[in-house]
């Protein structure tokens, strides 16, 4: 038993399925239980007052704007190489979720950034690289769309993704050369002992929790949808020729 | 290769190629400039280099599609794919007379237009220079985008929407270089960057121009 069984649309659905729940439930959970501590639960900054709060919106959704990207990467890469149908459209279904997180955390931080920086926007290196990623997303998804036959457009998205990758890592240097940064440093990462004080650092971690189910389970949830738009489209065209056939049978 | 670089320049250069459009295009893009942001010659001064820049850069992706979308309507493209030259090379080649009848004249005319927009004495070497060096990747970038969009009807708008991100580093390093030259800085550093994308996109570019034009002509 491999993993690449799931590359079968019916063993997929019928994983997905018994999956969603616990994922829907846990990622409600998480996100309940994290957004509640975090904006009740836990003491306003010394400097930035109850503003902070906002990183439990902020940080997740920018976490997974980058992550959702790379998850589309991985799925462009495996629909070349192996051709399976379904990641293709698991990359064509995160699409939409991950330009969405992207525009949460472009909206949380001119939000955040208005009473602190004094500006709702700066031209600093990361918001300019999350502005040309919102970009890239729209640019994907719109090909997307554009596109009438499927594998076509499976192919010609792959392609362009991986090419947007590179373009967008090489376009978060070049903003980088170009102008000194406003945006504070990572908040997280993962070679550092400490990052933010205790009292904020565990209900942050609940949310980000939550807020990677939350992805994980609207893809799934869009990919579910767009194998059953499939096979009623596979179906609607095969009782089509079926009828057509009868007519000049009849004529 | 000779061959079919002579037979684009020959297209383009011929009437109904729409060569001096570009040119045209570039030309009104720069005087638009001073209507919209005043005349004020120290305020253009200023901003001149990341005009030009910007107004090469809108002049080179409006004459993209016609890289490919007239080859491709009248079958030329199928049998260049099914010739003995690899499609990488010609692509190569479509995206090289791109830049002969667009990135030149473009660099040829940006120290003109630099006049009107009152640049100062020092940045005009570094302008061309610049130019000379990031046009090329504009054109190899925007052959990309449309063997990307060949296939699609009315595909113009896509084709800037999905090629302007990917111009962004050319446009940044580019502009960037003009600017510090205009002011009397340093510019090695981002002359050398644009110079390494350019060589970076004209030896990778090819592959993928090449790979999406294989499927759009499935």
């Amino acid at each position: 038993m491999s993993l690449w069984e799931y590359a079968n649309p019916v063993k997929f659905l019928r994983l997905s399925e018994r999956v969603m729940p616990w994922l829907w439930g846990l990622a409600v959970l998480c996100l309940s239980l994290g957004l509640v501590w975090g904006f009740f639960g836990t003491p306003d900054d010394f400097r930035q007052g109850s503003t902070v709060k906002i990183i439990y919106i902020h940080v997740p959704a920018a976490l997974m704007a980058i992550n959702g990207w790379f998850m589309m990467l991985i799925a462009s890469l495996i629909w070349l190489i192996r051709r399976h149908h379904v990641s293709a459209l698991a990359a064509k279904a995160a699409a939409p979720v991950g330009v969405t997180m992207t525009l949460i955390a472009l909206i949380t931080g001119a939000v955040w950034g208005q009473p602190m920086w004094g500006t709702w926007w700066a031209w600093d290196p990361r918001l300019t690289s999350f502005l040309i990623l919102f970009l890239f997303y729209l640019g994907y998804m719109a090909l997307w769309s554009a596109i009438e036959d499927p594998d076509t457009a499976a192919d010609l998205t792959s392609v362009l993704c991986l090419v947007g990758s590179v373009f967008a890592v090489l376009s978060r240097y070049a903003v980088n050369f170009w102008n000194q940064g406003l945006h504070q440093g990572a908040s997280l990462s993962l070679d550092k002992e400490k990052n933010v004080a205790d009292v904020f650092y565990h209900p942050l971690l609940l949310s980000i929790a939550g807020f990677v189910l939350l992805f994980f389970a609207l893809v799934l949830y869009r990919t579910g949808t767009e194998i059953r738009v499939r096979r009623t489209r596979a179906l609607r065209a095969r009782q089509g020729a079926r009828q057509g056939s009868l007519q000049e049978g009849s004529a | 290769m000779r061959a079919l670089l002579v037979r684009d320049l020959r297209l383009a250069l011929r009437a109904g190629g729409g060569f001096g459009l570009g040119l045209a295009f570039f030309l009104i893009v720069v005087v638009l400039v001073p209507f919209s942001v005043g005349p004020q010659p120290e305020l253009l001064g200023r901003i001149a280099a990341g005009v030009l820049w910007l107004a090469a850069l809108l002049a080179c992706l409006l004459s993209l599609d016609r890289i490919l979308a007239l080859d491709f309507e009248d079958g030329t493209l199928d049998v260049l794919a099914t010739a003995p030259l690899p499609l990488e090379a010609v692509l190569s080649v479509k995206a090289l007379a791109h830049w002969l009848t667009t990135g030149v004249p473009l660099v040829v005319a940006a120290p003109v237009l630099a006049v009107l927009l009152n640049l100062p004495a020092a940045g005009y070497a570094g302008l061309v220079l610049s130019l000379a060096l990031g046009t090329p990747a504009l054109s190899v970038i925007g052959t990309f985008g449309a063997a990307l969009t060949v296939g699609i009807k009315r595909g113009g708008l896509l084709l800037s929407l999905l090629v302007l991100p990917l111009y962004v580093p050319t446009l940044i390093f580019g502009a960037e270089a003009a600017r510090r030259s205009a002011q009397g800085l340093d510019a090695t550093t981002p002359m050398l960057m644009l110079a390494g994308i350019s060589a970076g996109v004209l030896a990778l570019m090819p592959f993928a121009s090449a790979a999406v034009l294989r499927v759009n002509l499935r």
